[in-house]
């Protein structure tokens, strides 16, 4: 018999209402996954407390006939780069060495008050900062999938232990967050569903930021009817956030009609790249079958500014993330190294606090803001940009939904092209460029690399329209019929 | 009048500028809710925005927007409808975010202009080269342990514009009529309570020097500086110095420096004071500010009446000279006061009560306007008995006097201190006869036509009656009796 934790979080729903299931057993079922996968090092805190007491609370709402809705008592991670109260919250980093938040992410908030329960917060890159998990101050997240060679696999990141813990079935879902790709990649390597829906339709505020203008929470999950189930408990407008479009929420579920007859789906020829591996494009090219078969029309089309995506995406996330670390400096909370100075304080505090990734980008972010340097990168970075959002704006006029593969390879194993940062930028090189139009995009797995790791192929929408995309992976997903799962616990 | 300092190359003309920095009055910060009082205990008007806690973002105050536009247009500025906030990055403890969020390449406000009235009666136009909104920094204190700095972060994040003037201040006193001028007119709107002493308004001054009719020279900037008075002295120290380098074949070089009260003297900041490269790129975490025109003219529809206009309308309805009037108008209390006496009188008359004896005696009580013991109502009562001819104008003096004194209502004093003119023609003539004939001589010279000894002669009838009688009367009764012959 299957473990409860891996249970879809709509088959959970079910059998909690039937009432064959309670909250607290599928909590407990988690919570003894997570022990039993310890070695993944998916989670750098784990709550188990916190997550008995709302899943008691949950069912106690259900015998009372108050349940709050579809994710009531359903156990999630959370990913720690979310502000948890009174849960440390380290970001991945040394630097914020016992930070415990007096207040609550407001998605982390909405998901509490949707009824869902904390499994505790997952590991994750650096600040978000990598496409591999391996820049954690607390070690590498492996995944769960185990190919013959024996070498442990990445899971992709930033939102790694995320992705593993799903994909391993340690809870039912978790949030992640995605600035280039942070949770379309590890999904597509994680061989799970990752969504990051459009710039502003979730609240950044509470989130410790990397990219203020490229951030978004989203869900990942195993099956995209969860996703859909999951972002309408997180998303929505908020106040304290001033890039949270104030705009109402769709019934996201609603929109998998499984049905995309006369839909109009576009291919972009750029997003064929130089030594890509020829199993990739296959699978691309199975997925556009797909969606014919389905009753979409595939339409060729381009995107022609594709290739200054990655280059202007690594001038303005580290611009701004020079910005938002420099917070981070000893004096009010996390580690303080002391020195004889202030300014040999914050040299020691950020020189040990931050890793070797994270310092790197700071130094690009602060060079390419730096005076005489501004013009040439910064500002030319931002043109990029919008025509990046032009060429999406006039493929849109043409295509209701685009797909593209996730990433440019299946997983790697750890170790691989750390020595390397440009062949590790080069993974967001798919997701890059809608992350800087500001769209909503999921990956879906759609398939098996030739050594048997997953692989996932990415769509993406207009923006605000989360329901076509919804619509479209949900056909992807049943067309694909991705049922691979990675080694069980006895394995 | 040129103020022009005299070098031993000849004369050089003193060019300045000024940032004046001034805290906008309202209940909550920039961007966050936490409170903007003046004087609460440390660290306790912090939110987590403004401590810079992991994940927080600003909000936007509506209210600070409005009180700038409001500002902008009382400076008789452009209101651009397209701002910019900006981050100003620089590490310092009582800067928590690590970066100032402020206004950088596209302010809220564009070019205005204030106009000064100079003691020497001439009027002068400085331009206004923008006003940009900013986040105020918390205070690093150095003198509380022997070896470590305490931060406080109630300013942190309070409301400040930045209202930068163009380099046409020529003088010392343009430097303090200028910054008068706009603490007056950011009282008169309500966006900044202007006390200088609490740090709500400190300007940098930029000074250089030059000789007439050059281009300008190099300028230094003195930071920080937080009264009227140390405002005239840098620029006046600042230049005399100037002169002084350039004179002896030095070069005057560009930087920061700070006045030092104490010594009367500006010096060099350390360099790592200052120099930053600040690396400003707009906010990611605020959109750009886009302002309706009709939110513009709404404010516009509430500006009050500011100094300017309100002087024009007292030189013509109340017919005070253009000095007068730039005097009564400076401070929004003097006004009403000096209005409340002045309606339906003599304009000129309340104005000389207002500006010497009121001013006068205020000044040596230690007192402001808004709680004098002499009321409007009462100086306008003192002016009507006077006009009535009830009292002459050496009693009102004197009543004057006790109203400072006890804070009474004029009428009451007269009538219980018995203090009324002498109306009465026969106790007038009577007291003339008398002195008459008390002083023959006197009387015989003006009978032979020295007209001088009537002064005299009415001095005599005054003493007699204590001062009550009436001045012009006794006159008239004295010139009847004497030139009969």
């Amino acid at each position: 018999m299957p473990e409860l934790a891996d249970l879809t979080i709509s088959e959970a729903r079910q059998r909690l209402d039937r009432g064959d299931l309670t909250a607290v057993e599928l909590t407990r079922s988690c919570l003894a996954a997570m022990t039993a996968k310890q070695d993944l090092n998916a989670f750098i805190t784990e709550t188990p407390d916190i997550a008995l007491a709302r899943a008691g609370e949950s069912d106690e709402r259900r015998v009372r006939g108050k349940t709050l809705g579809a994710m009531d008592g359903i156990p999630v991670a959370i990913k720690d780069l979310y502000c948890t109260e009174g849960v440390l919250t380290t970001a991945g980093s040394h630097i914020l060495d016992g930070f415990v938040p007096t207040y609550e992410s407001t998605v982390t908030a909405n998901l509490r008050a949707a009824g869902s329960v904390m499994l505790g917060k997952t590991n994750l890159d650096e600040f978000a900062m990598g496409s591999a998990n391996v820049t954690s101050y607390y070690g590498p997240v492996k995944s769960p999938w185990k190919i013959s060679d024996g070498k442990d696999r990445v899971p992709g990141g930033s939102s790694g232990g995320s992705a593993a813990a799903v994909a391993a079935g340690l809870c039912l879902g978790a949030t992640g967050t995605d600035t280039g790709g942070s949770i379309r990649q590890p999904a597509s390597f994680s061989g799970i569903v990752g969504m990051k829906p459009t710039y502003g339709r979730c609240s950044r505020w509470g989130i410790v930021a990397f990219a203020s203008s490229l951030d978004q929470p989203g869900p990942m999950t195993r099956t995209v009817a969860d996703a859909a189930i999951m972002l309408q408990a997180m998303a929505g407008h908020d106040p304290k956030d001033s890039t949270s479009a104030p705009i109402g929420l769709p019934d996201f579920a609603a929109a998998l009609t499984n049905d995309v007859r006369g839909m109009k789906i576009g291919i972009p020829r750029e997003y064929v790249i130089d030594g890509m591996p020829g199993e990739i494009e296959a699978l691309w090219r199975k997925g556009a079958e797909m969606f014919r078969d389905a009753g979409a029309e595939m339409i060729d089309i381009s995107l022609p500014h594709t290739r200054f995506a990655l280059p202007a995406y690594y001038i303005v996330a580290p611009a701004e993330a020079s910005s938002n670390l420099a917070r981070y400096d000893g004096v009010r909370y996390g580690l303080r190294v002391p020195g004889e100075t202030l300014d040999e304080m914050y040299a020691r505090t950020r020189a040990e606090g931050f890793g070797e990734e994270v310092r790197r980008r700071i130094m690009i972010g602060a060079y390419v803001l730096s005076a005489g340097y501004y013009d040439a990168y910064y500002v030319q970075a931002q043109k990029v940009r919008t025509r990046i959002a032009e060429d999406f704006t006039a493929a849109f006029s043409k295509v209701d939904a685009i797909l593209t593969p996730t990433a440019p390879s299946a997983a790697f194993a750890i170790g691989e092209k750390m020595d390397d940062p440009l062949a590790m930028y080069l993974n967001d090189v798919f997701t890059v460029p809608s992350s800087m139009a500001g769209l909503p995009g999921i990956s879906v797995p759609a398939g098996l690399s030739a050594e048997g790791l997953p692989l996932g192929l990415q769509l993406i929408s207009r923006p605000f329209d989360e329901e076509t995309l919804f619509r479209a992976a949900g056909v992807l997903e049943r067309q694909a019929q991705f049922t691979a799962r990675p080694a069980g616990p006895g394995e | 009048m040129t103020y022009l300092i005299e070098g031993e190359t000849g004369a050089w003309e003193v060019v300045v500028g000024l940032e004046v920095h001034a805290q906008v009055r309202s209940r909550a910060k920039l961007f966050s809710g936490a409170a903007t009082e003046f004087g609460a205990d440390p660290n306790t008007q912090v939110s987590l925005v403004d401590a810079a806690m992991p994940g927080m973002l600003p909000v936007l105050n509506g209210f600070c927007v409005e009180q700038a536009v409001k500002t902008g247009l009382g400076l008789n500025a452009e209101i651009n409808l397209h701002s910019v906030f900006e981050r100003k990055n620089y590490f310092y403890a009582d800067l928590p975010q690590g970066y100032q969020i402020s206004q950088f390449q596209h302010p809220i406000v564009g070019g205005g202009i204030v106009t000064l009235d100079m003691a020497d009666g001439q009027s002068r136009e400085i331009g206004i080269e923008r006003l940009h909104m900013e986040q105020d920094a918390g205070k690093s204190m150095h003198d509380q342990d022997p070896g470590l700095s305490f931060i406080d972060l109630n300013r942190a994040g309070v409301c400040l514009m930045e209202i930068v003037s163009m380099p046409d201040i020529r003088s010392p006193e343009e430097a303090g009529e200028f910054v008068r001028k706009l603490r007056s007119i950011l009282r008169y709107l309500g966006t900044c309570d202007g006390n200088m002493e609490q740090g709500s308004m400190r300007a940098d001054v930029n000074v250089s020097v030059r000789k007439p009719g050059e281009d300008y020279r190099t300028r230094t900037e003195t930071k920080n500086v937080n009264s009227i008075k140390f405002i005239m002295q840098v620029v006046e120290i600042e230049a005399m110095r100037q002169v002084e380098v350039w004179e002896q074949g030095g070069e005057v070089v560009q930087e920061t420096r700070l006045f030092d009260v104490a010594r009367n003297e500006t010096r060099p900041m350390r360099s790592k004071e200052f120099a930053h490269d600040y690396r400003y790129f707009p906010d990611p975490d605020l959109l750009p500010l886009k302002l309706s025109q009709a939110f513009v003219d709404d404010i516009r529809a509430t500006l009050p009446e500011l100094p300017d206009q309100k002087k024009v309308r007292f030189m013509t309805a109340y017919g005070l000279s253009s000095y007068d009037a730039g005097v009564l108008v400076q401070e929004q209390d003097t006004a009403r006061y000096f209005e409340e006496v002045a309606v339906g009188r003599d304009g000129k008359q309340a104005a000389n009560w207002v500006t010497s004896n009121l001013f006068g005696a205020l000044n040596r009580l230690g007192l402001t306007i808004s709680d004098s013991p002499v009321s409007a109502g009462n100086l306008g009562k003192l002016l009507d008995l006077q006009s009535a001819d009830v009292i002459s104008g050496r009693i009102a003096k004197e009543v004057f006097e006790l109203m400072l004194e006890t804070g009474d209502d004029p009428v009451r004093i007269v009538e219980a201190k018995g203090l009324k003119q002498i109306t009465d023609s026969g106790a007038i003539e009577a007291a003339v006869d008398a002195a008459i004939l008390a002083n023959p001589e006197q009387a015989q010279q003006i009978r032979d036509g020295n007209d001088k000894a009537i002064g005299w002669f009415v001095g005599q009838v005054m003493q007699a009656t204590g001062g009550k009688a009436n001045p012009g009367s006794v006159n008239q009764m004295l010139r009847a009796k004497l030139s009969a012959n």
